[in-house]
């Protein structure tokens, strides 16, 4: 048995011979499990009889979506290209009940689209004006090409033409209907010979940050667009004149959902706490060769948060916080607890090669935590999904990579930073001070991004301090073209989950390796 | 077999070790006595690696501490009595010790057995007296079934029944040829258990030698007699002693023994109120030795 085994057989031995220390492995799996099988959250899913479920279309991909839009089009087969003059985007933001605001949101979207079908979910190519974001193309919800910047105008409006050749779908946009520019193209696989196309607008929920206090918070509602068209043309081998108008996605599908954990209970919370803006609504109107949309909705991946609707796995997790309190407490009084009665002189006489025996202290406490910590973000990631559609909250799913990538990221978290607290102990010897240290560095980033900091300060934490491994917990992607409020409360870390976690690798192995220096250093 | 060769250090502005050297011989109970402050506990700490000397080797085996593969199984030792896991049974805190010198659980009930210990060996070590501890000390620096082994004052909070049974235990682990430090900052303690004594004072070593040798080597056994008689000085030195003066009336008689002293006096009739015989003892030796080197002697009194 080599040397560093026995010292590992022995921190082994020390670590479950203590009643204490493996009741706070337990309390700490009991707080994350039982914390996230408690949440606050409820929600109006499936809870006002049939029908109320929230179902969610699903994408091309297999994501989930939104997709609503105001769409005047008809059936066109084969090849062939679509070009309309947009001459006008205006809209209408939420505002006191009754009495809407002017004004556009970013990812307000107006122009031609090409669509398998007028079911939602169905495969799609468009290419739009956009509120603040100039022209795109935009593809299977979660595509986006970004075009010339700009506005539109009566006075400046923009040509826009989508050609449809077999599978692809190319985007053009011309200030004048003359000079062509190509936006890109897209590759719609399993694209019908029969499409609809034809023009749309819409225009994403409206959210807006707000701080109260020590709190921050997000308030909002729909918002609507309109958008003004004329000189629609159709050539290739497109023709006719029989455009028709839906409204897809007209009704909310999902009732439930707050916008997530965070924040202070009693800030606005976002979605739907202020009146649908009851100015405009959507349809369409056409006037000899000019058509007027209004839309409202989006078509893109669907995402929790302010902007969007229900929550993620992630808020299964909710405990975690609880979770790494303890565990930190532990990885610290692992060896403060030997200093504080002159046990480690007992142990170094025993094991003399001190960073061997560092090694095996944190392999243990390392390996406990994790192991805790992986049964435990298991059992309430699964249970705790249950628990949230039992209350009728709408949860997005997760791949299962997702889910696996959550919850070995939350044994990572847990164990890791038990690693950096046993190097702070180390360090420090006296317990006190390395608890109240390892707390403040690890913990406290977390707490106070996810409450009282504003969103910059937060998150500059969460890039720099332990906590940026939280983004491990991170279940859905923020999507750029996507308008939300991608913050920490909402699910939202600043970092991908692996550089999160490397973050607080970095953390643990600059302090080991101080550990490592002054215990050679030091006297026993 | 310990060997200590010149060992320095400082703490600060104090010196802790000046050029300690000596070696502890298998087969006997050497005795490591000074006055606090002399340096003992610094030594061991050295021997065991906790602390780095400034200079000068400590070797076991030939092999400095940090070298040895399974430690335990060289040198067995106690420094803290109290450096426990109050939460821990004994046996567990055994059982870890053992694994990390992979051994098992059978030598632990052994070691737990030969200290006395099975009946509470599953009891919380929070819960333990000082002697109970000290027991539970002695039995981890078995584990190893060491060659040699080193004690830190054992016995310092033991009672009189404890320090009998500590005494012939120390004498039985020298019988079995291991070699045995211990140190104390009561020479008396050491009366009867040590075979072969190492004072130390202020960081170095001032008397290395065998009991015996001390007892030889401190002054002879004297008798001290009061009387107020002008006579009595040489009557004595008649008879053969060596008289001093040791205050109004006392006479320290060296030569003769008490026994002669009364007969000579009788003989000559001189009077005397009192006669005291007084045989040096390890505890005389050593107060001599060290007088110079009490540094806390207000601490050592206590």
């Amino acid at each position: 048995m080599t040397a560093y085994l026995r010292a590992l057989a022995a921190e082994w031995t020390k670590f479950r011979t203590m009643r204490g220390w493996v009741a706070a492995v337990m309390i700490a799996a009991a707080l994350i499990v039982g914390l996230g099988l408690l949440p606050g959250l409820q929600g109006s899913c499936g809870k006002h009889g049939p029908g109320s479920e929230c179902v969610a279309p699903v994408g091309p991909g297999g994501e989930e979506v939104t997709d609503s839009l105001t769409f005047v089009h008809q059936a066109l087969t084969g090849d062939g290209s679509v070009t309309v003059r947009l001459t006008g985007l205006t809209g209408e933001l939420p505002g006191e009940p009754g009495k809407p605001r002017s004004g556009l949101v970013p990812w307000a979207k107006a122009g031609l689209i090409v669509r398998g079908a007028t079911t939602q979910g169905a495969t799609y190519a468009a290419v739009m004006m956009t509120g603040s974001h100039g022209v795109r193309l935009q593809y299977d919800f979660v595509h986006d090409v970004a075009g010339r910047p700009g506005g539109v105008s009566a006075d400046a409006p923009r040509w826009l033409r989508l050609t449809r050749s077999g599978d692809t779908l190319t985007a053009a946009e011309s200030t004048d209907g003359t000079a062509w520019t190509t936006v890109g193209s897209a590759r719609l696989s399993g694209l019908p010979a029969t499409v609809e196309a034809g023009l749309f607008v819409t225009s994403p929920q409206h959210t807006e940050e707000v701080d109260v206090g020590l709190g921050s918070g997000a308030m909002g509602g729909p918002s609507h667009a309109t958008g003004v068209f004329d000189r629609l043309a159709l050539a290739g081998g497109w023709q006719g004149d029989a455009w028709k108008t839906d409204v897809i996605g007209a009704q909310v599908e999902h009732g439930g959902g707050a916008g997530g954990p965070g924040g202070a209970p009693d800030a606005p919370v976002a979605g739907g706490s202020v009146g649908p803006a009851a100015g405009r609504v959507s349809g369409a109107e056409r006037e000899g060769d000019t058509f007027r949309l209004t839309g409202s909705g989006d078509l893109a991946p669907s995402i929790p948060g302010a902007a969007g609707v229900g929550v993620t796995i992630t808020s299964t997790l909710v405990g975690t916080f609880a979770g790494l309190i303890v565990v930190v407490v532990l990885g610290a009084v692992f060896v403060t607890a030997e200093y504080r009665r002159g046990l480690i002189r007992t142990t170094f006489a025993a094991a003399p090669h001190r960073v061997r025996l560092l090694a095996a202290k944190a392999t243990v406490v390392g390996g406990v935590t994790f192991v805790a910590g992986l049964v435990a973000a298991a059992v309430v990631v699964s249970l705790g999904q249950d628990v949230l559609r039992d209350n009728g909250v709408y949860l997005h799913p997760a791949s299962t990579a997702t889910e696996v990538r959550v919850v070995v990221g939350t044994a990572a978290l847990l164990a890791v930073a038990a690693v950096l607290a046993l190097a702070f102990g180390t360090v420090l010897r006296l317990g006190v001070t390395a608890i109240t240290t390892a707390v403040v560095v690890i913990v406290m980033p977390y707490v106070l991004a996810m409450t009282v900091l504003p969103t910059a300060a937060g998150q500059w934490l969460l890039r720099v301090s332990p906590a940026a491994a939280f983004a491990l917990q991170q279940a859905s992607p923020a999507y750029p073209q996507v308008a939300n409020i991608y913050t920490p409360a909402n699910g939202y870390f600043p970092l991908a989950p692996w550089a999160g976690l490397a973050v607080l690798a970095a953390w643990a192995a600059v302090a080991f390796a101080a550990a490592a220096v002054v215990l050679r250093k030091r006297d026993a | 077999m310990i060997t200590v060769n010149g060992l320095r250090k400082r703490f600060g502005a104090t010196t802790a070790l000046d050029g300690m050297t000596f070696t502890v011989d298998p087969g006997r109970v050497t005795g490591f006595v000074g006055p606090n402050g002399a340096g003992k506990s610094t030594t061991m700490r050295v021997i065991l690696g906790l602390d780095a000397a400034d200079a000068g080797t400590a070797l076991v085996e030939g092999r400095p501490y940090r070298a040895l593969r399974h430690p335990l199984r060289h040198v067995g030792s106690l420094l803290d009595a109290s450096a426990l896991q109050p939460g821990r049974t004994a046996r567990n805190h055994l059982l870890w010790l053992a694994h990390s010198q992979g051994l098992g659980a059978r030598r632990v009930d052994e070691v737990l057995e030969r200290s006395g210990l099975q009946g509470v060996a599953r009891r919380r070590a929070g819960g333990f007296s000082l002697g109970m501890r000290q027991r539970l000390g002695i039995a981890a620096a078995l584990l190893g079934d060491p060659p040699a082994l080193m004690l830190d004052e054992p016995f310092n909070g033991m009672d009189p029944e404890g320090i009998i049974w500590m005494r012939g235990f120390l004498r039985g682990l020298a019988a079995e040829g291991r070699a045995v430090l211990v140190s104390s900052h009561l020479m008396g303690e050491l009366e009867d258990t040590a075979d072969h004594v190492v004072v130390a004072g202020r960081g170095r070593v001032i008397a290395d030698a065998s009991v015996a040798q001390l007892l030889a080597a401190a002054s002879g056994d004297r008798v001290t007699l009061r009387s107020h008689s002008a006579e009595a000085s040489a009557v004595l030195a008649e008879a053969g002693a060596t008289v001093t003066r040791a205050g109004d009336g006392v006479l320290s008689v060296a030569g003769l023994a008490a026994g002669d002293v009364v007969a000579a006096l009788h003989r000559r009739g001189v009077a005397f109120s009192e006669v005291s015989a007084h045989r040096a003892s390890l505890e005389d030796a050593y107060l001599e030795l060290t007088r110079d080197a009490v540094e806390y002697r207000w601490e050592s009194a206590s």
